[in-house]
């Protein structure tokens, strides 16, 4: 199984563990990761506030080196993720803007790259047999809470990646795991995404609502499948019990932490080390099968 | 924040142009209300997603770009995918930004159009975001040198954020990029 792999920026700076558990796990599972040479930003939000040619242009450039190489894209940061699947709707649908973006990147790109984030090719290409087979550990009854986000599911005819309001593809990952995936209503709130620098007010508060229900429903830790709500989650963990005098102590893992976990991979090699809320109650909890 | 009728030959303007920014139709919207009520911030702001669109439906002023909404939408698209008349909201919210920074009509807290453009220059510049850069550059010019300071250190030490820039990317191909579409 090969793919073209776009770690995006992140996976160089904050998100460092994601990058690293997730080429642990395609090891593992034989799947061979080809980082396009010179990828580049997909532009995120900013380029979204600020030019709609250039928000597709940018994510389009990346496409058509996996086009080039003849490789379906995979993506694990769900903003990169997004972005992709906007360039290539848009692409599609709409002749004016192929055209401004094919002026921009000086030739045509026709939206045809497949784009799949990681999770998807675990659960729909790997296959829970697979899976299952290839596990040596299991969570052992841990009790997760799977957090999606905004930009993996929205808006849905785009992304396609499940149900918008109440997608399932982490809990069944999780239960195949061995843990127990806690359903709850919080699953696709935001997390205050983008303004962790600028309005960190607007992140507190709506981090910190995430937080509390994953406490009320009883969760030992939230899996997440996007950078920017780890390091909202995670980081901000302490200044959100400072700010609403709450006292959370939740571990928030990278989904693929848990999938490398169960495959037996070593802690430090998945990045565990990295997490600033302890990941502690995990490690205790997985046990070999 | 109350309906003020106030029509002025500005508010046809931004009606038009935030369709041709945005390609949405916003004549559509049946006032359900149901982008306020998913909207995230919504408790926190003044100006809801629902009545930015029937600001823009009655061609009011141009003071829906003061609205704080503009600069405190998250861009999670929950208006949009609950939208019973698939008006993509999100659109419509990147099109007010564009044509505020355009204005300079910018008095919001936060300065996010400074970060944005942070975020741009230091892709423009190495190919990749560049987390330190970026951030010391919006510090500098938001004179919030000490917030977050304390979470450097144990950053740096777990390897949670990269010292130097990336050198491995494109960086003619994105040069290009931006000069095209600038």
């Amino acid at each position: 199984m090969k793919y073209a792999y776009y770690p995006g920026c992140s996976a160089e700076s904050t998100a460092r563990d994601q990058y690293m558990s997730i080429q642990e796990v395609s090891k593992a599972l034989d799947i061979e990761l080809i980082e396009p040479k010179g990828w580049t930003c997909c532009g995120s939000t900013p380029a979204h506030h600020s030019d709609k040619v250039l928000s597709i242009a940018l994510p389009a450039a990346n496409l058509l080196l996996a086009k080039k190489m003849g490789l379906d894209m995979v993506v694990f940061c769900a903003a990169c993720y997004n972005r992709m699947k906007v360039a290539n709707y848009e692409i599609r649908t709409n002749p004016q803007i192929r055209k401004d973006v094919s002026d921009s990147l000086g030739e045509d790109y026709d939206g045809s790259v497949n784009v799949h984030h990681f999770v998807e090719v675990l659960i729909k290409q790997i296959g829970v047999k697979k899976l299952q087979e290839s596990f040596s550990h299991s969570l052992d009854g841990l009790k997760v809470v799977n957090y999606y986000g905004c930009l993996l599911v929205r808006p849905a005819n785009i992304t396609n990646f499940d149900d918008p309001e109440n997608p399932t593809l982490m809990d069944s990952l999780v239960t195949i795991m061995g843990g127990e995936s806690i359903d709850w209503p919080h699953k696709v709130e935001c997390c205050g995404g983008g303004f962790a620098l600028t309005r960190t007010d607007i992140v507190v508060e709506l981090s910190s609502s995430i937080l509390g229900m994953a406490k009320a429903a009883g969760a030992q830790c939230m899996a997440v499948a996007c950078p920017m709500c780890q390091i909202n989650l995670d980081l901000r963990q302490s200044d959100i019990n400072k700010t609403k005098s709450t006292q959370y102590n939740i571990p928030i893992v990278y989904i693929t932490q848990l999938v490398g976990l169960c495959l037996g991979i070593a802690p430090h090699k998945l990045g565990m080390d990295k997490c600033v809320v302890s990941p502690k109650p995990i490690l205790e909890a997985v046990t070999s099968i | 924040m109350p309906l003020v009728i106030n029509k002025e030959k500005s508010g046809t303007r931004l009606l038009q142009a935030v369709k041709e920014l945005s390609g949405v139709d916003v004549s559509g919207c049946l006032q359900c209300k149901k982008c306020s009520n998913g909207c995230p911030v919504t408790t926190l702001v003044k100006v809801t997603p629902s009545e930015i669109i029937r600001r823009l439906q009655l061609n009011l002023d141009n003071s829906i770009l003061e609205s704080d909404l503009v600069w405190m939408c998250a861009s999670c698209e929950t208006c949009f995918s609950r939208c019973p008349m698939h008006i993509d909201m999100a659109a419509v919210m990147d099109a007010l930004r564009i044509i505020s920074v355009r204005n300079n009509s910018v008095k919001q807290k936060g300065n996010v159009p400074l970060f944005n453009r942070w975020f741009l220059k230091t892709v423009n510049m190495f190919g990749r975001t560049y987390d330190l850069g970026m951030i010391a550059a919006y510090k500098a010019g938001t004179s919030s040198y000490f917030q977050d300071t304390n979470k450097f250190p144990m950053m740096l030490k777990k390897g949670k954020i990269a010292l130097f820039p990336s050198f491995e990317a494109d960086k003619k191909y994105i040069k290009r990029i931006f000069k095209r579409t600038k």
